[in-house]
């Protein structure tokens, strides 16, 4: 079953405070992912991969294309839903883990991490105790736990925000770069978490550049610099 | 999320004399929605808020509320007392300066507890207690519940008025740069605090501020202003991440960078 269906997405940026010159950056992006499968986005920097995460998931306008999400057996297009639309599909239907934590000032990081759960109707201690869950598993120390994670090292905020991003239950998932900054040992950890949701049939699209991550996780490989414009601006 | 909106706003424009406040303004709010209108000084911003509160008369268009009883009504066509029964229960104003919307030399407990006597609570007691626990909700010491807001500092005469406003369930929240005039760690505490206040209770809410920041955190969507005009509307991290308009890009990349 095809979870996210992307159909000839273009997108041109437009500097005005450059004189208005124009940017294209892609077109014609067309790409399927079904239930199960982590479908990764590859090419050099710069090809246009972290946009068309954005783009799927709302952060950027498209200038043309669809992104078909299945929500309560339908496609939705969430290229062209209104603001109302777009947060009800990202409450019920597609996560996002990002590359850096957005901290929020004074909350702790198993608020942080069980803040998507409880958003959700999930009763407050049962979202903390599974917020505990992740937290271990990834191997954050627990004396962390009740700390807001500004102050944490690049690789524990980056582990904060994969247990946020993993805690809840959306069929599609999008990754930027969630190993980057992780020693090897936890990258494995968060490999396996990666096979788990593949087996409750999420379906992920995600931009890695560790290579031996990449070949764990990849099903398939969307090479970006197929969907480079091929009109100069 | 409520399929059924709270407050429809229809081509609502506002002209002191001959200039231009703001003009064409629409959209839907919806329950539990929080809308945040930016721009510069003297974009209409402030304008805006006033008008849809009923603070200011429009020149024309209309604002259609849904009352507790659900009936739409144009805030503008009811009674004044229906509409100061509004303004004092259904719904809350946090001002940029505290001592604007508090009694500066009535207690702290007095000023939450204002509110409840004008939705009819008369039982001193009770109102005592409602009125401590929302100073505790707000992080004011039990202790401070008979001083006057003259006595707190700038960061807890704003959470104090915070707790006046929230004290009767209001269901649609109007605030004026609710963080304007405070300390950055000041901010970021009472930031934290809105933020946890408005998910927990429901609350729709149009906040009006000039720092982006305060927008992203605590705004679903958000609407840019220049010239009296919204000149861009959209899901809050879409107008952030990927701005159209000239004057939108140029506020966005005006955020300094730490």
């Amino acid at each position: 079953m095809t979870a996210l269906s992307v159909r000839n997405l273009a997108k041109t940026f437009t500097m005005h405070l450059r004189g208005g010159i124009s940017l294209p950056v892609v077109e014609n992006v067309t790409f399927d992912i079904n239930a199960g499968e982590c479908v990764v986005l590859g090419g050099p920097s710069g090809a246009g991969k972290s946009s068309i995460l954005k783009m799927v998931y709302g952060n950027y306008g498209v200038d043309s294309g669809e992104v078909l999400i299945a929500h309560d057996e339908r496609q939705v297009d969430l290229a062209s839903a209104d603001p109302r639309t777009v947060l009800t599909l990202r409450r019920d239907a597609i996560g996002y883990v990002s590359q850096f934590l957005r901290a929020v000032p004074r909350v702790s990081a198993l608020d942080v991490v069980a803040e998507p759960l409880v958003v959700r109707g999930t009763d407050k201690d049962e979202a903390q105790k599974r917020a505990g869950e992740m937290l271990s598993r990834l191997n954050l120390p627990e004396r962390l736990w009740s700390l807001p994670p500004a102050t944490f090292s690049g690789g524990e905020q980056q582990r904060v925000n994969i247990a946020r991003g993993f805690i809840t239950h959306h069929p599609v998932l999008l990754l930027d770069e969630p190993t980057a900054s992780l020693d090897a040992a936890n990258r494995a950890v968060v490999v396996g978490m990666i096979a788990q949701k593949k087996r409750e049939g999420v379906a992920m699209l995600g931009i890695f550049h560790d290579e031996e991550v990449r070949a764990e996780v990849a099903d398939r490989i969307v090479d970006v610099t197929g969907f480079a414009p091929k009109v100069a601006a | 999320m409520s399929d059924e909106p709270l407050l429809r706003v229809k081509n609502l424009t506002k002209y002191y004399g001959s200039r231009l406040g703001c003009a064409d303004v629409n959209f839907e709010l919806y329950p539990g929605e929080v809308l945040a209108i930016v721009g510069e000084s003297g974009s209409g911003k402030t304008t805006l808020l006033n008008t849809l509160s009923a603070n200011l008369e429009p020149t024309s268009g209309e604002a259609l509320y849904r009352m507790r009883d659900e009936s739409w009504r144009n805030i503008y066509e009811l009674s004044e007392a229906e509409r100061r029964f509004l303004t004092r229960t259904d719904w809350g104003f946090v001002h940029q300066n505290p001592a604007d919307g508090l009694r500066m030399t009535v207690s702290a407990g007095a000023n939450v507890g204002e509110r409840l006597m004008a939705v009819g609570d008369r039982h001193y007691g009770k109102i005592r207690d409602t009125a401590l626990d929302w100073l505790g909700r707000v992080e004011i010491a039990a202790d401070r519940i008979d001083d006057q807001p003259r006595s707190f500092s700038g960061g807890m005469r704003q959470r104090l008025q915070i707790a006046r406003n929230l004290v009767t369930g209001p269901r649609l929240v109007f605030m004026d740069e609710p963080t304007g005039g405070l300390d950055v760690s000041v901010q970021a505490r009472l930031l934290d605090l809105l933020r946890q206040l408005v998910g927990e209770l429901g609350l729709s809410a149009i906040v009006v501020t000039h720092d982006l920041a305060v927008a992203r955190l605590l705004s679903h969507r958000m609407m840019v202003m220049k010239d009296g005009h919204v000149i861009e509307a959209g899901l809050t991290d879409r107008v952030l991440d990927d701005p159209r308009e000239p004057y939108t890009q140029l506020l966005v990349s005006s955020i300094l960078q730490v």
